[in-house]
């Protein structure tokens, strides 16, 4: 269990350390108007809403599943929020508009449950159609324009600070949240119960259904969350681009942090660095100034290198003095 | 692999050999009864710019009685791809659109020439040599966009004086010439630096990512120069987290002049904005139905636009309709 966070871990290690030879400032931290200041600052709040769409990607994928639609439903999320706060600045209209925007996600959620625990549909191909459908739904809502709002209270969720920035403080609250239940009761269990094989579950009094249904609202409601940060961020909804290729980062995230994409096994601190380092490749590209030519060939060497060293032939070779210690 | 690689040659070569046959065939496929119908292949909503833009097509192909079929590409080339020659298989009467990106249109705009339908270029152009591929292209001119703003800076910067560039989409024409015509102005001042540059992909949340790094990484920024406005409001975001003040301790100069854009050069955080006018479907439609009959049209429409200061915007921003 550790050795397998190991390799994640250096790779986050290995990340900084290049930003600390190319950019010393880059780890300096300042408080500035009561909010601390500085590159890893701006590496959590950026990565606050991978961290939290990764996390409920992890269950999805320990149930053997995929969701594909969380950047579309990310996207409704802002739009909705936005076009009920409209020109409002009153915090009450922001948290209606939230709560309004959270509980459509778990409809949406619901609908992905329903294709793939009610009708069997794989869950790659049912997701597959609110990926596509949602931003059609998004930009629907916000009439195809970038709605801008001006509401101080919806300013928090994104880019606001209690020392620390808000966003990552909701995404670690729901990290603790998503470890304390699954892993102190029997939920994870049963989830990964479910992911090795639902049918036998099913037959051993595990309800499957319920549990892929279960996973399925939570990771839409993760991605809610995670619109309303990235929207907020900028105090404006933008059907076209936010939440976009969101998804591919989440799975990424966990698959980096060790969770099998077979279902089964997942590790949510696994998750957790996963994100980190996907957002700190981001912010890594902008400080050392890679040139935006060679940015996505930057992005995916150092993925391949750390799924290369994760490999279990990899591993095998790397590890030299534990080879073959039968116990 | 070889034997791919003579069959690709093989491809290319005969394409080739077709395209300098068939230079000078004028006719049209029209599709039924008189009226004109038009595929336009938009780019997608990737901003209040681009909404504006398509706003105005689909009103002014309306106004002159043309029937359009519209398609959103979201930003990816494959899809505009896919929307033209789906407009080919239609046979509609003439093909428009704003290409992503510059690059790999010659096989998919060669099929639209071989089914005799005529193309016009909107805003983008694309960068091939074979001009007979496009009647025209209707648009902005992003090298003088990006000289206006390079005019700008060099008449009012003082001393040494740091750059930090926002660029767009990378490849797309708009980024790569807005970023060429600044860089041509602003060599006749040794002063003024570009210290870093870096793709903000046209939207906000990129714009204020970026920034918030080079503010990090740059010990000294004195001007932000933006390729578009959703950007340079990103970069607004940022400088305020930063704890410094927009249009103050940084200067902004941003390019397209959209509403958002212009309340903030109103208000003081932007410093000067050259305008990029996306309502160009009248002139478009005009341009189509002279096409259509054959006319001949000149094979470069630049649109009209401007520059604004400051005060400039708090005159214009009341009657501004995006």
């Amino acid at each position: 269990m550790k050795n397998r966070l190991l390799w994640p871990l250096l790779a986050l290690a290995a990340l900084l350390l290049l930003n600390l030879i190319v950019t010393p400032s880059f780890f300096s931290l300042r408080m500035q108007d009561g909010a601390l200041y500085g590159g890893l600052v701006d590496v959590l709040k950026n990565g606050a809403p991978t961290l939290l769409i990764a996390l409920g990607m992890t269950l999805v994928i320990a149930t053997r599943g995929i969701d594909l639609s969380v950047g579309a439903v990310a996207a409704i999320a802002g739009a909705v929020t936005c076009v009920h706060i409209g020109t409002s600045g009153s915090a009450g209209t922001a948290i209606a508009g939230m709560a309004i925007a959270l509980v459509l996600c778990a409809v949406l959620g619901l609908w992905n449950g329903f294709l793939v625990a009610g009708l069997g549909i794989q869950p790659i191909i049912a997701t597959l159609v609110l990926m596509t459908a949602g931003r059609g739904v998004a930009m629907l809502v916000t009439e195809g324009q970038i709605v801008t709002v001006n509401n101080t209270a919806y300013k928090q969720v994104g880019a606001g600070f209690l020392v620390l920035p808000i966003s990552i403080l909701i995404s670690l609250l729901v990290l603790g949240l998503v470890a304390f239940v699954t892993r102190k009761t029997a939920l994870g269990m049963l989830i990964e119960a479910v992911g090795v094989n639902p049918e036998a579950s099913r037959l051993a009094g595990v309800r499957s259904r319920t549990i892929i249904w279960t996973v399925y609202v939570f990771a839409a409601v993760c991605a809610g969350i995670a619109g309303l940060m990235i929207s907020s961020n900028v105090s404006a909804a933008d059907a076209n681009n936010a939440g976009l290729w969101i998804e591919m980062d989440a799975i990424l995230a966990v698959v980096i942090g060790g969770t099998s994409l077979a279902g089964g096994r997942y590790s949510l601190t696994g998750t957790l660095l996963g994100a980190l380092i996907i957002q700190t490749l981001t912010t890594t590209v902008y400080t050392i100034g890679v040139a935006p030519e060679v940015t996505l060939v930057f992005k995916a060497v150092v993925v391949i290198a750390v799924c290369l060293v994760q490999a279990p032939k990899a591993r095998a070779a790397l590890s030299f003095r534990k080879v073959a210690v039968p116990s | 692999m070889l034997k791919k690689i003579t069959t690709v040659a093989g491809v290319v070569l005969l394409s080739a050999l077709t395209a300098c046959g068939s230079g000078g065939g004028g006719g049209t496929a029209s599709s039924g009864s008189g009226t004109i119908t038009m595929g336009f292949a938009q780019v997608g909503a990737e901003s209040g710019w681009r909404t504006a833009n398509t706003k105005s097509i689909q009103d002014e192909a309306k106004a002159a009685g043309i029937e359009l079929k519209f398609s959103d590409a979201q930003q990816k080339q494959e899809n505009q791809i896919k929307a033209i020659r789906s407009y080919i298989q239609q046979k509609v009467s003439v093909i428009a659109f704003s290409p992503v990106v510059e690059t790999g249109w010659d096989t998919v705009l060669l099929e639209a020439k071989r089914a005799n339908i005529p193309v016009i270029l909107t805003d983008r152009s694309i960068d091939s040599d074979d001009t007979s591929l496009y009647k025209t292209f209707l648009g902005s001119d992003f090298v003088e966009e990006g000289r206006r703003a390079g005019d700008w800076l060099v008449a009012n910067a003082s001393g040494p004086t740091n750059v930090v560039e926002l660029q767009g989409t990378t490849g797309a024409a708009p980024a790569i010439d807005r970023k060429k015509g600044f860089e041509e102005k602003i060599a006749s001042k040794p002063d003024i630096k570009v210290v870093a540059s870096q793709t903000g992909d046209f939207t906000r949340s990129g714009g204020k990512q970026v920034m918030e790094a080079f503010l990090k990484s740059q010990p000294k920024i004195d001007v932000v120069y933006a390729h578009n406005d959703d950007m340079g409001l990103g970069a607004i975001e940022a400088i305020k987290a930063a704890g410094k003040v927009p249009g103050k301790d940084i200067k902004i100069i941003t390019v397209d002049a959209v509403k958002d854009g212009m309340q903030a050069l109103a208000n003081g955080e932007i410093n000067f904005i050259v305008e990029c006018n996306p309502l160009l479907g009248k002139q478009l439609m005009e341009l189509a139905k002279k096409v259509v009959a054959g006319e001949e049209v000149p094979n470069r429409v630049v649109t009209e636009e401007g520059t604004f200061t400051q005060e400039q915007a708090k005159a214009a921003l009341p009657q501004r309709q995006y």
